[in-house]
Formats: C-alpha cells, structure tokens, sequence
C-alpha cells in the first residue's frame, strides 16, 4: 500500500519535472513542444505506442486550448489520472508565467524607456508577420472548396464590418460545422472533413499557434 | 476584478481553437471593450508576449492579468485560459479517446478551420491597424517595412520565429 503511494508520488513528480523542462524550450508555440513531449512519453518511456501518439495529437490539436498543454494534460491523464493532467499543466504552464511575469515586470519598470517602446513597435511588426504567415498555412489546409472558402470570407468580413464580439462568431462556426457535416451525412453524402491530400510537414504546423 | 478576470479568460479558453493567433481577436475584444487598457497598450501586451516561449495567447493573459491586477491578476488569467483544456481533456480521456475514431471532432473542426482561417487574417489587419488611426505616417511606414521584411525571411530563408522577432526588435529601436 505505502509502496503503491510511493509509485503514485514518484510518477507525479516524474510528470513535473518532465512538462517543467519542456515548457520554456519551446519558442513558436504548442506544435513546437510536440517532438519534444513525443521523445520524453513515447521514445524513452515507452508511456504511449506509436499509434496512440498520433491519435492523442489529433486530439490534442482540436480540442480548445493550446496543443501542447492539451498533449500534456492527455498525458497526465493517462499516467496518474486527473492529479496527473493537473500536475502536467502545472508543469508546463508554470515557467511560461513567471518568464512573462518578469517581462511584464521589466515593462514596468522600463516601460517609458524610448529604445524599449520602439524594440517593442520592431516585435509588433514581426508579430503581425508571423499572423499573416500562420494564416496563410492555415489557409492551404482548411480551404479546399467552396464551402469553406465562402465561410472564410464571411467570418473575415463579419469581423471586419460589424462590432459582433469574436465569440460568438467562434461558436456559430462551431455549431455550423457540426450541423453541415451530419446534415450531408443524414442525405447520404460523402463527408470529406479534410482536404484529400494534406502534406503533413510537421516543420510547417509548429506556427499555428 | 479577480473573478471578472477569471470569468472572462474562463471564456476564451473555452473557444481558443486554432491555437494563439487566432484568440488574439478575442482577447483584444474584451480587453478593450471591458476598459482594461487601450489598444496601444494591448499592441505593446502582445508584442511583449510574442518574446516568450509558449502559446502567444496565454502569454497575452498571463500580461492582461499582471497588469490589471498584478501578479495574482496573472496566475487568475493563466488559470482562467488552461482550465476550459483541462477539463475537456479529462472528459476527452475517460469517454472520447476510446471510441477509436474521432468523427464527432472532425465535424465540429470542419466549420472551425475555414473559419479560423477568417479570424487569422482578421487578426493580422486588426492588430495592425494604427491605434490613431493615421495611415499615412511614418510608424505605420516603418511598420509595414519590418511586416514585408518579416515575410520574405520567413517564406525565403524559414528562419526561426525567435530570429524574426530578435531582428524586429533591433530594427524597431534602429527605425523609431
């Protein structure tokens, strides 16, 4: 019994420490973390098999939320239950926050300095460089008929012209996508939900997020 | 302030499919309509966030948090954004994860792409729109330059996002 506690505590920590390393090595988002999560749980510790990998990645990626805190959490999960997604989102999220705190700390205290305002107009250009490339990636995956391409235009325009909160235009997509696809499926019709021959490059996915 | 915070960033976590740039819309909306900063605040917010590893957008709340409310402003918005995942990863794990196939998922994500594909671009000219509002002036010139040079290394070179945003810095400081 107290041996069985041990295991519990010792694999707990074990998830800790393991998303706390992971966590801010991973500049450009949660695919980023993915190869990395993937050596540690698969590779070494042989936690997951090949095929429940992918499948936890394709999970991970469309469910809300980031997809590495959401890979890690699945993780978590699988190894010490709901305390063990818990420990593993802690870990991961944990030295993430306090690097950002100490910037926002720095921004305090150096906020009004000239050279940081204008290094921070600089990043604010690159941050936009990096949305129009994530769009741009995203837009080869999602957009394959006329279907999706019209629903494409619609949200940018009700963005663009309209003071609708992004909100809600989420959960219309949402719902929108659940209704047409069981619709075709009640007619009898082909479901394709993805394009027919997506290049999976791992090295492009990791600017999504 | 604290549960307003909670509640809020509870809520985008809960509809931030797609990954950060596409939630910076959302989180710009309440932010500002809520009266937490303005939007040159916000710019300077998510440029700050842009540095650090991690999603962009929980780095964005982690900063909304902070400077709303300090630092248990930012441990409330952190754990405002990661709870909607959690929570759905526990019930995901115990129900979904077993039926082998995920077809229920993929519906849902075939309305969402396209749609985030919108809120993306959205995202890319809203961001960048001047707070002031005047286009023809020397920052939105300056802007635009580091935006085009940004692209090109990106497409070009595949140089790594933490180069482009180290050069956009150095470029800011020497153009502003």
């Amino acid at each position: 019994m107290a041996n069985e506690q041990n295991n519990r505590l010792g694999m707990l920590l074990q998830l800790f420490w393991i998303f706390f390393r992971i966590g801010p090595t991973t500049f450009g988002g949660g695919y980023a973390m993915m190869p990395m999560i993937e050596r540690e749980a698969v590779q070494k510790r042989q936690w997951l098999d090949e095929k429940e990998w992918m499948q936890l990645i394709s999970l991970a990626g469309s469910a809300p939320g980031g997809v590495g805190v959401n890979a890690a959490a699945m993780v978590g999960y699988r190894q010490a239950g709901a305390a063990g997604a818990i420990i593993a989102i802690v870990g991961i999220t944990l030295p993430t926050l306090l690097l950002v705190l100490l910037l926002g700390l720095f921004m305090r205290v150096f906020g009004d300095h000239p050279k940081l305002v204008a290094a921070l107009k600089g990043i604010h250009g690159a941050v936009i460089a990096l949305m129009v490339m994530a769009a741009y990636r995203m837009a080869r995956a999602a957009l394959f008929d006329v279907a999706t391409t019209f629903v494409a235009v619609v949200t940018l325009a009700v963005l663009l012209f309209t003071t609708i909160n992004p909100i809600y235009v989420v959960m219309a997509g949402l719902l929108g996508g659940i209704v047409f696809t069981k619709g075709k499926e009640l007619l009898g019709m082909k479901v394709l939900t993805e394009k027919a021959s997506v290049s999976r490059n791992s090295s492009e996915i990791e600017y999504y997020i | 302030m604290l549960g307003e915070l909670f509640i809020v960033f509870l809520k985008i976590g809960c509809v931030s499919f797609g990954g950060g740039y596409a939630v910076i819309p959302i989180i710009q909306y309440e932010a500002l309509s809520r009266g937490w900063m303005t939007q040159g605040e916000f710019q300077q917010a998510v440029s700050l966030a842009g540095m650090a590893p991690g999603s962009i957008a929980t780095n964005a709340a982690t900063l909304i948090g902070y400077q709303s409310a300090g630092i248990t402003g930012a441990v409330i918005a952190t754990a405002g954004m990661v709870l909607p995942s959690l929570v759905l990863v526990i019930v995901l794990s115990a129900f979904i994860l077993r039926l082998q196939n995920n077809k229920w998922l993929s519906a849902s994500f075939y309305g969402l792409k396209p749609m985030i594909t919108g809120l993306m671009v959205y995202a890319a000219i809203h961001f960048g729109y001047p707070n002031d509002g005047s286009i023809l002036s020397w920052s939105f010139a300056g802007m635009l330059l580091i935006v085009a040079c940004s692209l090109y290394l990106l497409l070009r070179y595949k140089l790594h996002p933490f180069i482009i945003i180290a050069g956009a810095g150095a470029a800011g400081i020497i153009l502003f």
